[in-house]
């Protein structure tokens, strides 16, 4: 599944980040394939919020829709 | 040795080469300004870093120079904050860098990477109350061991900690690298070439600019390098923080009231309508009344017309230039102090509120899909936003967006449907008294031919716009110093800016008036303007000055006696009218003179087509 497919309070793990310069700059920001991630936000039609310790990150959709995120087992918060 | 290239923006900001220079570094809002303020009480210097819009601190402490940065997530060169950050990195002595003690595995990437660049660094673990708030312990001597270099917890805004960085400068140094074996020995390899460990590291990791400065292709190592960063500084943060469970504080309640769309948006709309009645109603009215009026007309203009007179007619020709009814001291004068100043700067003073406070990215993430319809991300809020102040200066911040596509969407969209701060003050002035109704169908118009062509470049420009990925700061109380400092500096920029072009234009304008020029416009266009828009023949008065700026033109009507519907439809043709001469420049400047003049002529189609059609139905 995709980041855009999850929903507020999902807790998930991002698998693979296909463009290489979107790659390049979460890695900056503290996200990279492997991170564990909350969505903190859905915007309907708009951007995910994602959430990592205290690190928030908007999404535009289409970029999330190419993200790939696997969900977590015990599920949302 | 520090290349020439990199550093020859560096050297026009008339800094002393002698002295050592201490760089303060940072993430984009962990309190960088406060450090620098501390440091530098008795001198500093602001200046415009060469080829951006970007001003660059410098002041001295003790024997240094301190050189404030641009806040960035790391050094490369991925836009204007980015390389204008590297450049005086790469030229910096010492580095203290600034790190926001919540956000720790953002920050400690730039940390680890200004380490692996090999300068002396010393860290600042800025807001320590807010970390101890949310109950995270720092084991700070586990982090100093990990990083190799000092570092001291502070709490800027409270002042403490910051006499203990002053004490500390001496004991900056080189901190434990990141890299691995491999890559440690490709960067020993290329230091001995070009003598440079920091200028090394950047061109390993694929920075062109650096790379070309020695004559050398950029490596591609970049995201080997990153990655390997990121693992080093996760694994590091893991070791030194540990977390007590605690509520949410207050700034990310509001933060997050912010981002859900059934709070976030009716605050937004209050916002913008505490802004309108701010800008519009207040200083538009009262405060321009009081500064353009009593104190430029009433004061001012007496005086200089009396003190001109005494050494040049009045009625010659340099009499008119000088003092006449569009003369250069008389009412470019009047108008730059007396009217515009007023309104850009209090709408500098309110966006730099939004800036600062952490809310403009939120807006950006609420408006995003608004904004992806018009082939624009969210992002594109900050020059659209910009423009209500001055579009000559948004255009040139539309640099920030991500494809040459979103920026000429940005800058077409800014130059015919966004009205400036100084027309939008003078367009409130003029529409209020209409009434409701007919503020309603000049918002309308405007917004739908903004979103008419928007959708239409989004639909025939080739390529893809860019996504929205920003980085979301905590809600925080603006640091009001930092927020005049702000409005300072952009009111300054725009005066410098303006002013000059605005004066040219004056004069231009009483030279078509002296030759009969505009008369023989007004006759050769009144088959358009009388018979098309159904506007008096002087109303064209209005539009040729209009395109020397548009606000001029605006305020050019308020002197005619027109019917509430001609009120209307002048307004209307003004706003989607060209773009002032100041905003052409710039825009020729940004994406060259044919896109340039796309946008002119298409202003012109757009203001008489839009304007007609109203005519027609109203």
């Amino acid at each position: 599944m995709t980041l855009a497919d999850v929903k507020r309070g999902n807790n998930f793990k991002v698998k693979n980040i296909p463009d290489d310069m979107i790659r390049i700059q979460t890695l900056r920001m503290g996200i990279s394939e492997g991170s564990n991630l909350n969505c903190n936000e859905k915007i309907p039609g708009g951007p995910i919020i994602v959430k990592h310790n205290y690190q928030e990150i908007a999404i535009g959709r289409s970029l999330a829709e190419d993200i790939e995120i696997e969900l977590h087992p015990e599920g949302s918060d | 040795m520090i290349s020439l290239s990199c550093c020859s923006n560096l050297e026009q900001l008339d800094i002393d080469p002698n002295k050592e220079k201490i760089v303060l570094v940072g993430n984009p809002n962990v309190g960088k300004s406060i450090f620098f303020n501390y440091l530098t009480e008795t001198y500093v210097s602001v200046s415009n870093y060469p080829g951006t819009t970007l001003d660059i601190s410098t002041g001295n402490f003790e024997e240094y120079i301190v050189l404030d940065t641009p806040g960035v997530y790391g050094v490369s060169s991925f836009n204007d904050e980015e390389k204008v950050a590297r450049d005086i990195i790469l030229s910096g002595d010492i580095i203290i860098n600034i790190v926001d003690a919540v956000h720790l595995e953002r920050d400690l990437f730039l940390t680890q990477q200004l380490i692996d660049m090999g300068k002396k660094v010393i860290v600042a673990l800025n807001m320590m109350d807010e970390a101890e708030h949310r109950g995270l312990n720092i084991d700070i001597d586990q982090l100093e061991e990990r990083l190799g270099v000092k570092v001291i917890p502070t709490v800027a805004i409270k002042k403490k900690g910051l006499a203990k960085i002053a004490d500390s400068i001496e004991q900056a140094q080189k901190g434990k690298i990141s890299l691995d074996k491999d890559i440690q020995t490709k960067l020993d390899q290329l230091e001995d070439e070009i003598d440079n460990r920091a200028d090394s590291l950047l061109i390993l990791e694929g920075d062109q600019y650096v790379a070309a400065v020695h004559d050398k292709q950029a490596f591609e190592l970049r995201e080997d390098i990153y990655q390997k960063r990121r693992n080093h500084v996760n694994k590091i943060v893991e070791e030194i923080i540990s977390k007590e469970e605690r509520d949410n504080s207050i700034g990310d309640k509001i933060g997050s009231m912010l981002l859900r769309p059934i709070t976030g948006i009716p605050i937004l709309l209050v916002i913008l309508y505490a802004l309108y009645q701010f800008i519009g109603v207040f200083v538009a009215q009262t405060l321009v009344g009081i500064t353009e009026e009593m104190i430029m007309i009433d004061i001012y203009q007496p005086f200089i017309i009396n003190l001109v007179s005494r050494f040049i007619a009045p009625g010659s020709l340099l009499g008119k230039i000088l003092i006449g009814e569009f003369g250069v001291l008389t009412m470019t004068i009047t108008y730059i102090f007396g009217l515009l100043l007023p309104l850009v700067a209090e709408f500098y003073f309110f966006l730099a509120l939004l800036e600062d406070s952490g809310y403009m990215p939120r807006i950006a993430a609420l408006v995003d899909r608004g904004l992806n319809y018009l082939g624009l991300n969210g992002r594109a809020i900050i020059p659209m936003l910009l423009g209500f102040g001055c579009v000559t200066m948004a255009t040139v911040t539309t640099r920030l967006l991500g494809s040459k596509r979103e920026k000429i969407i940005a800058i077409f969209l800014l130059g015919l449907a966004i009205p400036c701060s100084a027309q939008l003050g003078v367009i409130a002035g003029l529409i209020a008294p209409l009434g409701l109704d007919y503020f309603i169908i000049y918002v309308v118009t405007i917004f739908a031919l903004y979103a008419i062509t928007g959708t239409f470049l989004n639909k025939v420009l080739p390529g893809d716009s860019s996504d929205l990925l920003i980085d979301l700061p905590p809600i925080r109380m603006p640091e009001i110093k930092n927020v005049l400092q702000k409005t300072y500096l952009k009111s300054k920029y725009f005066i410098f800016e303006a002013g000059p072009i605005f004066a040219l234009g004056a004069v231009g304008i009483t030279l078509m008036k002296e030759f009969k020029i505009l008369d023989w416009i007004k006759n050769a266009v009144a088959p358009l303007v009388v018979g098309w828009l159904q506007l008096p023949k002087d109303a064209t008065e209005a539009f040729v000055m209009g395109i020397i700026r548009r606000d001029f033109g605006a305020a050019g009507l308020s002197s005619m006696a027109l019917t509430n519907d001609q009120t209307l439809v002048a307004l209307i043709v003004l706003t989607l009218f060209v773009p002032c001469i100041a905003a052409m420049l710039v825009m020729i400047k940004e994406q060259g003179i044919k896109q340039a003049a796309m946008v002119w002529l298409g202003s012109w189609v757009a203001a008489f087509a839009v304007g007609g059609i109203v005519a027609l139905f109203i």
